[in-house]
């Protein structure tokens, strides 16, 4: 069991007429590498995992996505990974792969408002205009490496390792108070 | 900063997301035990140190995870292409043709 723990406080919130950050409830999260034909792996978990670095499908409560040409990260609700590996465990014969349950490693933050593309910036030195609508990226948020998530024009995830969390979220509170400054 | 194209994410992006990994197409040779002394550290040391188009690997690590090859100019920085790793070198004098 890999419950989701951190030491990071759950309730940390910045909001501005700028831009939004909280952080999203835990979730289920599942690293998954395999390669060769994915039929298998497509007919156990019930979608068809995507082949294009950062597109994103879902299927009910389960979202995956392409990070590398062999590794995919699945999202679902926190009683749903029990079920997603073993459903998996069952085709490993046909189809070995490594599938693991790495909840407990990240935190989410959800950015949102008028200005949070302008915010991701701050930290990204990617551009933010190239991840488009309804897909994500690996990249990298002031050395860090996390996974950003792109749910609107204006609406983002971002996935970050527990123990870079406190030192993301300052930046991004800072930013976010910023914007908000230079507006005003 | 530089933009380096990461062929298997097919785009290009900047230097930050990239490590550098050394000299490219050093392959480990199959039986370590049969080398001499010589040979082993040729293997495991002695790298070229070139002045002009360089074939190296870079690793795109945040991002895809991937390791590719790239032949970089190291006068003026300029990254003549990238490819995947296993791919076989590519011809310099077409690179450099396309440079002119």
């Amino acid at each position: 069991m890999n419950a989701p723990i951190s030491s990071f406080d759950p309730f940390a919130l910045v909001e501005t007429s700028a831009a939004q950050v909280r952080v999203a409830s835990p979730c289920g999260r599942l690293s998954l590498r395999a390669r060769g034909d994915l039929a298998p792996l497509n007919a156990a978990l019930g979608l068809t995992l995507p082949e294009k670095i950062g597109q994103r499908v879902s299927a009910g409560n389960l979202e995956a996505i392409c990070l590398g040409p062999d590794e995919w990260k699945l999202e679902t609700e926190t009683g749903a990974v029990a079920g997603i590996e073993e459903a998996c465990a069952k085709v490993y014969a046909e189809l070995p792969h490594a599938l693991v349950d790495i909840s407990a490693r990240e935190a989410t933050f959800v950015i949102e408002g008028v200005r949070a593309a302008e915010l991701l910036t701050l930290g990204c030195p990617r551009d933010i205009a190239t991840i488009e609508v309804g897909t994500g990226r690996r990249t990298v948020f002031d050395g860090a490496t996390v996974l950003i998530w792109r749910d609107g024009e204006s609406s983002f995830r971002m996935d970050v390792w527990n123990s870079f969390a406190p030192h993301l979220f300052a930046l991004l509170d800072t930013g976010c108070r910023e914007l908000a400054a230079e507006a005003a | 900063m530089l933009l380096i194209h990461c062929p298997y994410c097919e785009e290009t992006l900047p230097e930050a997301e990239f490590a550098h990994a050394g000299q490219a197409h050093i392959i480990r040779p199959e039986n370590p035990s049969a080398q001499t002394d010589e040979e082993w550290e040729s293997f495991l040391f002695i790298r070229s140190n070139v002045k002009g188009p360089h074939y190296e690997r870079w690793r795109h690590l945040h991002g895809c995870g991937r390791f590719f090859n790239a032949v970089r100019d190291t006068v003026s920085d300029r990254f003549l292409t990238t490819y995947k790793a296993g791919a076989p070198r590519p011809d310099l004098e077409t690179l450099t043709g396309e440079v002119k």
